[in-house]
């Protein structure tokens, strides 16, 4: 008796454990295809497009679905200008949150203020994109861009910098709202990564006499380096491919941006204006081929990111 | 000045700048919250979720954006959970420590953080395009393979976090490995998994870019996914961008709708995460 409920137990076992192992290497299987898919759909989808314009679909920015020619200059220098803008004001500022919150703020403060900052993090980027549209463009405007256009002289470089419609949408203000969209993930992340540097070593440079701006300086931040780089490609992967904090405000203006406050487009916001609405056969297969330039541009990014958080847990 | 005053001075204007910055954000995020709230509050109430968009110029509310995405962001987080818990057991059970393991886990980390539009555009060339036409399904699809590397990360966390002898006590009598794995280990984890489907739930319920080429919208009520089909984002996207007064007011109220939501689902997750010392 004993015996037989013990082979049947191992028969049920064999099929069952085979299956169960196959179906959990198949959905790991499935996600990898996945990816590999995005890339060649994304070749595929956009190969018409580099086989008409060749390597010139990089470097012109000639954008006309009239005439059916397509370069992606604009939208490419756009959205490496937006990121590169968000992240340099994005940046000291969430260094500078995560210090305060790990090193100066009583913890009674710090634990509340760090999950809503992590809270915040996860809000959707349209609500962000709407903040940019109603609240952060019309002030920007009246308080920022007209001043500055009445000021200017005409020729001066005040002039050739900020000159542009003052409607607040430009490619200074998209990179505004992507700096406050990423600004509570890297300064969340900055605090998780700082907390997990073991307090002795802290309180050992404190009880040498050290001040606070000295033990950040010599051991928070040399001992987390790597991870911190990696951090900042997090936030600019982020940026890079953000689609609707940007989309709302941008100004949509293919050519190359003259100035930093005049209308541009990134990839991302290219793609989500006209892609239902693509005219033609090329006009479609330029927007998938923006969209392969972004896949590369992003996955490179992230890649470096993730190689160097890889002794992390982030 | 003394060195020691040096070093006060200096440190004295690094704890300035720390709490400067400190300052600056908050107050920025407490603008947008400011803004979100003072907007959104009066389109908030009952007609809301009981009528369907309006005409420009005429009352309505958002019930047809909201009964679309609460379809497809199920379908796609059923199909985020099967897949998701499926490849997180996996790498946890089967591959752990194999550089196959290391590489999937690299570029599930990669996916985590790929930009969403493009999830969109490959879903348009691999279900719409073939297949002729905008649906709910491929909104569903597009979503689910965002919310699923979320799923796997979580998975696979809350697996390793499981004791060995959990393992070992379910082989010793007698379990095969599937067994363990489906009666022990899911089991003592669930709380854990239940994280990161609500994590992943959040994520998506916000997403617009990988709506717009695949479920494209709707303007009528449709709980058909076979059909294009309406979701809060899209609305709120095509409603802030329009000059009408009233859908405007409408997109601040949709969009107040979705950050609570996701507020609410991100506390409960972290409250589950907390019990399940997932960190």
């Amino acid at each position: 008796m004993a015996e037989a409920s013990a082979s049947s137990a191992i028969e049920r076992r064999g099929p069952g454990e085979a299956l169960f192992r196959f179906a959990c290497a198949g959905a790991a299987t499935l996600l990898m295809t996945a990816l590999a898919g995005v890339v060649v759909s994304l070749a595929i989808g956009g190969w018409p497009a580099f086989r008409a314009f060749g390597p010139a679909f990089l470097y012109t920015a000639t954008w006309n679905p009239v005439t059916d020619v397509y370069g992606a200059a604009g939208p490419i220098v756009g959205t490496l200008l937006t990121a590169t803008i968000a992240l340099s004001f994005a940046l000291p500022l969430a260094l500078g949150v995560a210090v305060f919150l790990v090193e100066f703020c009583p913890a009674r403060l710090a634990t509340p203020i760090g999950i809503a900052i992590e809270l915040l993090a996860g809000i959707p980027s349209i609500v962000y994109g709407m903040w940019g549209l109603f609240v952060l463009a019309p002030w920007f405007a009246a308080y920022i861009q007209m001043p500055i256009a009445l000021s200017a002289e005409a020729g001066s470089w005040a002039d050739t910098v900020f000159s542009g419609t003052p409607n607040g949408a430009n490619i200074f203000t998209a990179a505004l709202v992507l700096a406050v969209m990423i600004l509570p993930y890297m300064a969340a992340v900055f605090r998780e990564l700082f907390l997990t540097i073991p307090p002795h070593v802290r309180e050992a440079a404190y009880g040498l006499g050290c001040t606070s701006l000295e033990v950040v300086h010599s051991i928070t931040i040399p001992s987390v380096r790597r991870s911190i780089v990696g951090v900042v490609m997090l936030g600019l992967g982020r940026a890079l491919g953000e689609t609707m904090a940007v989309t709302f405000i941008i100004g949509n203006s293919h050519s190359l941006p003259r100035s930093l406050f005049d209308g541009g487009a990134t990839i991302a916001s290219t793609i989500a204006n006209e892609f239902t609405e693509a005219t033609g056969a090329l006009h479609e297969a330029s927007l998938v081929a923006l969209g392969l330039i972004l896949f590369l541009i992003t996955f490179g990014v992230l890649a470096i990111a993730r190689a160097l958080l890889r002794s992390t847990d982030l | 000045m003394t060195r020691a005053d040096r070093r006060k001075l200096a440190n004295g204007v690094f704890v300035a700048l720390c709490g400067i910055a400190t300052a600056i954000a908050l107050s920025l995020l407490v603008a947008i919250l400011w803004a979100l709230v003072g907007r959104g509050l009066g389109g908030m109430g009952i007609l809301l979720f009981t009528s369907d968009q309006p005409a420009p110029g005429s009352i309505g509310g958002l019930r047809n954006a909201i009964v679309g995405s609460l379809i497809m962001c199920g379908l796609g987080m059923a199909g985020a959970l099967v897949i998701g818990i499926l490849a997180g057991t996996w790498l946890a059970e089967y591959a752990s420590g194999t550089r196959t393991a290391a590489t999937v886990r690299f570029l599930n980390d990669v996916l985590l953080s790929a930009p969403s539009i493009l999830i969109g555009l490959f879903v348009y060339e691999l279900l719409v395009a073939p297949f002729g036409g905008f649906s709910g399904y491929a909104g569903a699809v597009a979503l689910a393979f965002i919310a699923t590397p979320i799923v796997v990360r979580t998975t696979e966390d809350i697996l390793l976090l499981q004791p060995a002898e959990l393992r070992e006590a379910g082989m010793a009598v007698g379990a095969g490995r599937a067994l363990v794995i489906r009666r022990i280990m899911w089991r003592a984890a669930r709380t854990g998994l239940l994280t990161g489907g609500l994590l992943g739930f959040a994520r998506i319920s916000g997403e617009t870019a990988p709506l717009l080429f695949t479920s494209l919208g709707n303007q009528f009520f449709n709980a058909d996914a076979a059909q294009p089909m309406a979701s809060l984002p899209t609305t709120i996207f095509q409603f802030a961008l329009s000059a009408y007064d009233q859908w405007q007011n409408l997109a601040w109220a949709g969009a107040l709708l979705i950050a609570v939501a996701v507020l609410i689902v991100n506390i409960v997750g972290r409250i589950l995460a907390r019990e399940s010392h997932l960190s």
